[in-house]
Parts: structure tokens; C-alpha cells; sequence
């Protein structure tokens, strides 16, 4: 035993673990909220909306035949597409940059684990991400007080925004996923757009048409449940339902088999991904070297 | 009751790291006590930031332990860097932070407590003379500036152990200089400082005690007199300045003085003179070179005996 010094660690607590990932949560989120992606992502979400909303407004008819109608093909039409783009947004770079900018190296001289740093980065990408998911939301809202008045705002708005708020996690999972798997950050950038845009309904075609099973492993597959709570006679159960079509064209029969995902199997298939593509990343993180 | 703390330590146990067949680090075994500056020395590629790095947990050992105030940072990192101030590889703070923001999220998360985060804050900007900054984004700085406020960040919880890796790499000379002069004032509060460096004028300016890293092993570590000492065979370097150019004849006089073994010209008006015989022999030689009345300006410690021991260790590898 050596002479005594003075020291932070005589005087200091470091917070516990869950502690710190709140802190990093909100000096993160504040990072996110101020920075030129969150604005540019808002700038693009209002432009989705008025290009919605002048849709609307110009064809009208069957989209405000009812309040149900209009809030599932509004709602249904445009927010895979905000949360898609929330996620690259604000997960793309989450973890690769860190290596790539090399914001990691101030991060990781703190006494800090390497688990608190990727939930509190995860959590502050998911709130920034959902906050721009309001803003579509506002703009839905504003588009269903002008038709239907501000009372006519359907039930099934809040269980398609909780599936939504569930999706966001899914597709923030994989994009952190990908972003601890590569330390350039476009890669993830590219990769989870990619996936998400047309790569999972690819698959998902591919599946049906070829294999012929219910595509339940695909999570395209189970977003649709955000748009079908809105349709009628819907399926709640945790299997999917089997349609199975017969078209003439010319003398040819031809059939065709559609899956529709139950509203609980959906939900279970995105808190899988969400849980497993999560797990994942964070091990990956947990093992990668800041070489 | 004040906590007791024992001195700060820095001790890495047979550690080795490997990238593939490359050994980048083999087997350092090093046991760093007390509240000094010692300089981690070595070329480019030697193994020092993979130190750094190991003593951080950055990257994982293929082989070995680092412990920082006798914890395992493998075992536990959060304790280990509890009372230690890292600054690895010129790190980037995120563009949109103040230097206030960015030392506030440093403290928070450190643990300092609400109440003296803003008088540490102010206090550690003051020591990296940036307090006139503190609001500016850090987007907007020179590297020198972001440099000093990563240096203010691993200050701000007082810690007792400093682990810089090369600080003053990629500045420009004004930067390294400001750099330097932070380093050598950091050496006034108690602490153990552990820098690295490829800059031989760095470590001897700033560090009490070296240790001369190359290829991955552990050349030697000690006080840079005692090295000095060791690796010269008694022998010591002074250069003398003339304010005159010297005649040819005046170098038979100055090999003659006494102590003196040998002397080279390093310019017509600026000698060195090797010598032995230790302070005693240092001083017979300044009353000797006066007593020449060749018109002496100054005599300075030659810094070429560390150099020399350097150059000469690391090429033994070669």
C-alpha cells in the first residue's frame, strides 16, 4: 500500500450503469434534435404530408367516403415510408460513426459501458425517430379535422400507431444491426434503406410465390398490420389468414395466394426483430475493437 | 470522512496484442507508481496507442492484464477508468456541443456532482486557456482548439491517473507548444501521467521517467538521468555557443579541457563537448571553457544523449 493521494475516485460516484444511459439518452437526443438530419428529415415528412394531402384533396371520393377510410389510407399510405427514413436518419450512423468519426474514442475514455452507450444511443435514435413520426401525425390529424371534424378521429389510429411505434424499433434494431456490423457508416445507410424499401417485399413475393408459405419470417410481412386495422373483418389472432384467388386471363387460369399477417402475429413478428436484431448489434458492438 | 485513495497505478501484466500474425504489442509487463510524468517513447508503429488502447479496454488482449489503480479493465472498466483521464487517438466531440456542453456531459456522466460542475468546468477550460470559447461550437474549431478541450475533458473529474496518447501529434508547432506548456502545468497538481510520444524533445521536456517501447517489447523504463546515466557510459553531453566563430586551433584547447573525451562542431560558432566525470566533472568543464575567454555566450545540456540512446537501442532491433 503506497502513500495516499488525492483523487475522483475518493470524492466521485460514477452513476450506476442504468443512470448513465439516461444521461447519455439526453445528451444524445438533444444532439439529434439540433442537428441539420433532424431538420432536413422534418422538411421531407412535411413534404410527404402536402403531397398526401393534395392528393387527397384532388381525387377526394372513396379516400373521404369515411373517417375509417381516410385515416388508414393516409396514416396506412405514408408512415412506413417516415419511419424507414427515421431510422437511416438517426441509427445509420448511430454506432459506425462512431468508429468513423471517431466520437467513440471521447466516449469510450469514460467509465462507461459499452452496453449503456449503445441502449442510450438506441433510445435517443428511437425518441428523435418518433418524434418525427408526430409530425406526420399532426399533419394526419389536421387533414382529418378539416373532413371529418376534430371528433371523428378512429379507435384503430391509436393500436396502428402503437404497431407503428413497435415497427420504428424493429427497423432501428436492424439499422443498428447493421451499423455495429460495419464501421463506414454508409454501409448501414445503404443496407437498411435498401431492406426496408423493397427488399423485405421482394423477399416476401419470393416466399409466397415460390415456396408457398406464409412469409411470417419477413418483416414486411408484418408492418402491413399497421394499414389492416383499418380494413374490415380483421384478423386479431396470432396466425395469419390464407387467400387464395382464381383469375382468368384469356384462357388461362391462373391463382394466386395472398397472406394476410394476424394484428398479434405482426406485432410479435416486429418485437422479434426488434429484440433479436438489437441483441445482436449489441453483442457485435460489445466485441468490436476502436482499432 | 475523505475517502482514502492508494497512489494511482498504471501496471500492464505480460500484455500482448496481435492483429492477425502481426504482434503488435508482446509481452509488456510494466508497473507505473506515484504522481509523475513518465513518457511512453517509442517510433511509429511501436506499440504505444495498442498500450493505450489495452489500458482502456479499446481493443482486448490476445494475451495478459491491464490495470489501472489495480483494476482489471477487462474485468471491469468502469471502475478502472473511474479515477483515470483518457485521451486516445485525438478523439471528435460531437460538432453541435459547446465545450461547455461536452464537459457538462463528461461530468454528468462521471459523476461529478451538480453543484461543482460548473467551477470545474470553468477551471479546466481556464487551464486549456479556452474559457473564451466555451459557447462556440466545437464544429467550428481548429484541431489545436478541439485538442485542448479533449485535454479539458479528461480533466474535469480531477482524476489521479492521465493516460495521453501522443497529445501533441498533428498539431501545428504553436499547437504542440501550447500542448506541451498544458502537460508540463498538469505536472504541478498530484498525479500520475502516462504519455506517449515519438517526439524525443517532447518526453524529455515534459517527463520525469521514460520507457522506450519498439516493436512490441518493453526496451527499458526508468528516470531519464538514470537512463542518461546507463546507456552513456558515464558520459554527458554539453553544447557550448561562442560569439565568435572558432579558429581550428581552438578545438585542440577544448578536447584539452579537463573531463573532456571528445567534441564535435555543430556549427563555427557551436560546440559539443562529451565529457565524464558527472556534476563534479560538469563543472570543472564550465570554469574550464570560460578560462579559454573564446567569448562563451551559454552552455546547454546536450538532449543529444537521449537521442543517441534512442537511436542506438532502437536499431539494435533492426
Amino acid at each position: 500500500m503506497g502513500a495516499v493521494v488525492d483523487g475522483a475516485a475518493g470524492r466521485l460516484r460514477v452513476p450506476v450503469s442504468s443512470e448513465q444511459v439516461f444521461k447519455l439518452t439526453r445528451y444524445q437526443l438533444r444532439e439529434y434534435l439540433r442537428s441539420r438530419r433532424f431538420v432536413a428529415l422534418i422538411a421531407i415528412i412535411a413534404v410527404i404530408g402536402a403531397i398526401l394531402t393534395a392528393l387527397v384533396a384532388h381525387f377526394r371520393g372513396g379516400l373521404v367516403s369515411s373517417n375509417v377510410a381516410f385515416y388508414g389510407s393516409f396514416w396506412g399510405g405514408g408512415i412506413d415510408l417516415v419511419i424507414v427514413l427515421a431510422a437511416v436518419f438517426f441509427g445509420g450512423d448511430a454506432i459506425a460513426g462512431e468508429f468513423q468519426n471517431k466520437t467513440g474514442y471521447f466516449l469510450m475514455g469514460l467509465p462507461i459501458r459499452r452496453t449503456t452507450v449503445y441502449v442510450g444511443k438506441f433510445i435517443a435514435a428511437y425518441l428523435a425517430a418518433a418524434a418525427t413520426m408526430l409530425v406526420f401525425l399532426a399533419i394526419l390529424l389536421a387533414n382529418g379535422a378539416y373532413y371529418f371534424g376534430t371528433g371523428a378521429v378512429p379507435w384503430q389510429l391509436l393500436l396502428s400507431l402503437a404497431l407503428a411505434l413497435v415497427y420504428l424499433g424493429a427497423v432501428l434494431g436492424a439499422t443498428f444491426f447493421f451499423s455495429s456490423l460495419f464501421k463506414t457508416s454508409a454501409y448501414g445507410f445503404v443496407l437498411t434503406a435498401i431492406l426496408f424499401l423493397f427488399g423485405f417485399t421482394i423477399l416476401q413475393d419470393v416466399i409466397v410465390g415460390l415456396v408457398k408459405i406464409e412469409p411470417w419470417m419477413v418483416i414486411s410481412y408484418a408492418e402491413s398490420t399497421i394499414g389492416n386495422v383499418f380494413g374490415s373483418g380483421v384478423n386479431w389472432g396470432i396466425f395469419g389468414t390464407k387467400t387464395t384467388t382464381t383469375t382468368m386471363i384469356g384462357r388461362m387460369m391462373v391463382q394466386s395466394t395472398t397472406w394476410t399477417p394476424g394484428i398479434a402475429e405482426g406485432f410479435v413478428i416486429m418485437l422479434g426483430y426488434l429484440i433479436g436484431t438489437a441483441a445482436v448489434g449489441l453483442l457485435l458492438f460489445e466485441r468490436e475493437e476502436f482499432t | 470522512m475523505p475517502k482514502l485513495v492508494t497512489v494511482p497505478s498504471i501496471e500492464t501484466r505480460d500484455l500482448t496484442k496481435s492483429f492477425g500474425h502481426f504482434t503488435a504489442l508482446n509481452g509488456l509487463n510494466l508497473k507505473i507508481e506515484g504522481t509523475k510524468c513518465v513518457g511512453f517513447l517509442g517510433p511509429n508503429g511501436a506499440g504505444k496507442t495498442t498500450t493505450l488502447k489495452l489500458l482502456t479496454n479499446m481493443i482486448f488482449p490476445t494475451r495478459g492484464d491491464a490495470l489501472l489503480n489495480g483494476v482489471s479493465v477487462r474485468e471491469d472498466r468502469k471502475a478502472a477508468l473511474a479515477d483515470a483521464g483518457v485521451l486516445i487517438e485525438s478523439p471528435e466531440i460531437y460538432p453541435s456541443l459547446t465545450p461547455n456542453e461536452a464537459l457538462e456531459m463528461v461530468a454528468d456522466l462521471r459523476g461529478v456532482p451538480p453543484a461543482e460542475r460548473a467551477e470545474r468546468i470553468a477551471t479546466v477550460l481556464g487551464e486549456v486557456k479556452m474559457t473564451e470559447w466555451a459557447d462556440q461550437k466545437v464544429g467550428r474549431f481548429s484541431k489545436g482548439m478541439k485538442q485542448r478541450i479533449n485535454i479539458a475533458a479528461t480533466l474535469v473529474h480531477d482524476p489521479a491517473v492521465l493516460l495521453l496518447d501522443e497529445p501533441s501529434t498533428g498539431l501545428d508547432p504553436r499547437g504542440m507548444a501550447e500542448v506541451r506548456a498544458i502537460v508540463r502545468d498538469l505536472k504541478k497538481s498530484r498525479r500520475l501521467i502516462f504519455m506517449s510520444s515519438h517526439i524525443l524533445s517532447e518526453v524529455v521536456d515534459v517527463c520525469d521517467e521514460v520507457a522506450l517501447i519498439d516493436r512490441g517489447k518493453l526496451l527499458f523504463y526508468d528516470t531519464l538521468e538514470n537512463v542518461t546515466t546507463r546507456f552513456s557510459d558515464g558520459h554527458a553531453s554539453l553544447d557550448a555557443s561562442f560569439a565568435r566563430p572558432l579558429e581550428p586551433a581552438d578545438d585542440a584547447r577544448l578536447a584539452a579541457l579537463p573531463g573532456v573525451t571528445g567534441s564535435q562542431r555543430l556549427d563555427p560558432k557551436r560546440v559539443r563537448l562529451r565529457f565524464q566525470g558527472g556534476a563534479g566533472g560538469q563543472e570543472r568543464l564550465i570554469e574550464g571553457l570560460v578560462g579559454l575567454h573564446l567569448g562563451l555566450l551559454s552552455v546547454a545540456e546536450s538532449e543529444s544523449a537521449l537521442e543517441e540512446i534512442y537511436l542506438q537501442q532502437i536499431s539494435r532491433g533492426d
